[in-house]
């Protein structure tokens, strides 16, 4: 819970908020633009990205970074805390986004170096998205696994806008109701992966009386799965309420830390994914959860994880967005872990 | 062009994964595995295997056919193995008070129109639409999932079902 209030502190009040943001010109030799937010400074060179702040710096190999921040931003700042990795990363307030370096890190946090602003959502992230589409080379495709795509190294040259700008799957009720979120396919530009060839692409039998084919409805998930483009990116396919079922397919590493700010559950559908989970403030290991087929686990609401798949895999991410949690877990009236047994 | 394998689970083969502890209680995962509750479990037993505040996960045994519910609010059936049918009738008067949460099991056969019928094999996914009255059927023993909200039909059990030992 500590780590709820820090952040929260990190700027007590909503009218302390960061709102500069600024796009500098292109580098003269490498050719990449830099960018301001805040007190924070963006560069990039051939191999880096190098963040800046009052009073520290920081360096993360650029296809790490490229990676996190495009899911922060496919992501909306996600639930909780994006960490890119042990010292930078976004926490999501809902509206408004922190921004911090060091703030869940012990180290940065005993020496007092931890250092962090709060922004407005709607100021963040279009400068998020102006970074990642000029830091984009031809070629690169930060969503992919990397067996899948070129590199993001090197000198600027081209970009890759059609990659970077896609926009995240919501279903409002399931996947291939009439007008909601359609089933993929060849014809519409989602063949089947590589690593999925196996999976069987047959439809189940839908018999539906007159009048009813808007109830009468099923489709082929892990068909639908195994047609997905991208890596770690959870996206919303059936909806009760606030619960939300959000399968993904998963290969190589899930390219942030992710801290939980409510909690959030697992079902590992095909194939193996190996967790490692951390505290959620201080960073420090506390579990690695191995799931196969079939397996279902909690992450609680105080951890970070990140997640490693080999071959491709199917995970259904199950998601509560009601929007209370987050300040009921801080106060203490709802527990760190969904069930108590 | 390498082949790759994609292992799914099922109640005849599946092979559980586990919390290894660094520092922690391994009941805080709350780790189960679909199939091996689905293997435990009476027919269309809906045991949660999930849950976060009302909201559940149910895994179950689909074997033979199992009486009709109804509930307030949609609810999606994901077949995890073997063939499930699933059959829909249009409720002519609502069978549970509005605002009931979670799966109702109704008494008789309900009295209404007949939506339609669907037939889940591994990996389909189905509505089990508001308003509607379903039962499911399976010639031989199958697994699913229902995501839906705790009610009278939702099975804890969770100290048989979970990990609780490093
Ligand atoms: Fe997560």
């Amino acid at each position: 819970m500590a780590m709820l209030e820090s952040a929260g502190n990190a700027s007590p009040s909503s009218e302390n908020l960061a709102r500069h943001t600024k796009v500098l010109p292109a580098d003269n030799v490498n050719g990449y633009r830099s960018f301001e937010a805040g007190s924070f400074q963006f560069k990039r060179d051939e191999y880096f990205a190098r963040i800046t702040w009052p009073g520290g710096s920081h360096v993360i190999p650029v296809d790490y970074f490229l990676r996190a921040l495009m899911r922060d931003i496919a992501w909306g700042f996600f639930y909780g805390t994006v960490n890119f990795d042990g010292v930078f990363g976004t926490t999501n307030h809902y509206g408004e986004v922190t921004m911090f370096a060091g703030l869940y890190n012990d180290a940065f946090r005993a020496a007092g170096r931890d250092f962090s602003e709060r922004f407005p959502s709607d100021v963040l992230m279009p400068l998020f998205k102006t970074m990642i589409g000029d830091w984009t080379n031809e070629g690169y495709d930060p969503f992919a696994a990397p067996m899948e795509t070129g590199g993001p190294w090197g000198r600027k040259h081209g970009a890759n806008d059609e990659a970077v700008e896609r926009a995240r799957v919501t279903a409002t009720r399931m996947v291939g109701l009439p007008g909601d979120t359609p089933v993929r396919t060849d014809a519409n530009g989602f063949p089947v992966n590589r690593m999925f060839a196996d999976v069987p692409q047959d439809a189940p039998v839908i018999e539906v009386e007159p009048g009813f084919e808007n109830e009468v409805s099923a489709f082929n998930l892990f068909a639908y799965l195994s047609r997905s483009d991208v890596t770690w990116n959870p996206s919303v396919c059936s909806v009760v309420g606030d619960s939300l079922f959000c399968p993904t397919s998963e290969e190589f590493i899930l390219p942030v830390d992710h801290g939980n700010d409510r909690c959030e559950w697992f079902v590992v559908l095909t194939d193996e994914i190996v967790w490692d989970v951390k505290d959620k403030a201080s960073g420090k290991n506390r579990a690695r959860v191995i799931m196969k087929a079939g397996d279902v686990s909690c992450m609680p609401a105080d951890i970070r994880h990140t997640g490693y798949a080999d071959k491709r895999a199917m995970l259904l991410v199950w998601e509560n967005a009601s929007s209370k949690i987050p300040e009921m877990i801080q106060k203490g009236e709802a527990p760190v872990v969904s069930v108590q047994f | 062009m390498t082949n790759y394998q994609t292992r799914f689970g099922s109640l005849q083969d599946f092979d559980k994964g586990r919390v290894e502890i660094v520092d922690d209680d391994p009941k805080n995962y709350v780790f189960s595995n679909v199939f091996d509750v689905a293997s435990s479990s009476a027919p269309y037993e809906r045991v949660a295997v999930a849950k976060n505040f009302e909201y559940v996960i149910e895994a179950a045994r689909a074997e033979g056919t199992s009486g009709w519910y109804a509930a307030d609010h949609d609810e999606f059936v994901l077949c995890m193995d073997g063939e499930i049918e699933v059959h829909l009738v249009k409720l002519d008067k609502a069978a549970v008070e509005p605002g009931t949460q979670g799966a109702t099991p109704l008494a008789d056969m309900p009295q209404g129109r007949k939506m339609g019928r669907l037939v889940l094999r591994r990996g389909h996914m189905g509505l089990l639409p508001r308003g509607a009255a379903y039962r499911f059927h399976a010639n031989q023993p199958g697994a699913m999932m229902i995501q839906t909200i705790e009610g009278l039909v939702t099975v804890q059990k969770w100290a048989e079902i979970c990990q609780t030992a490093a």
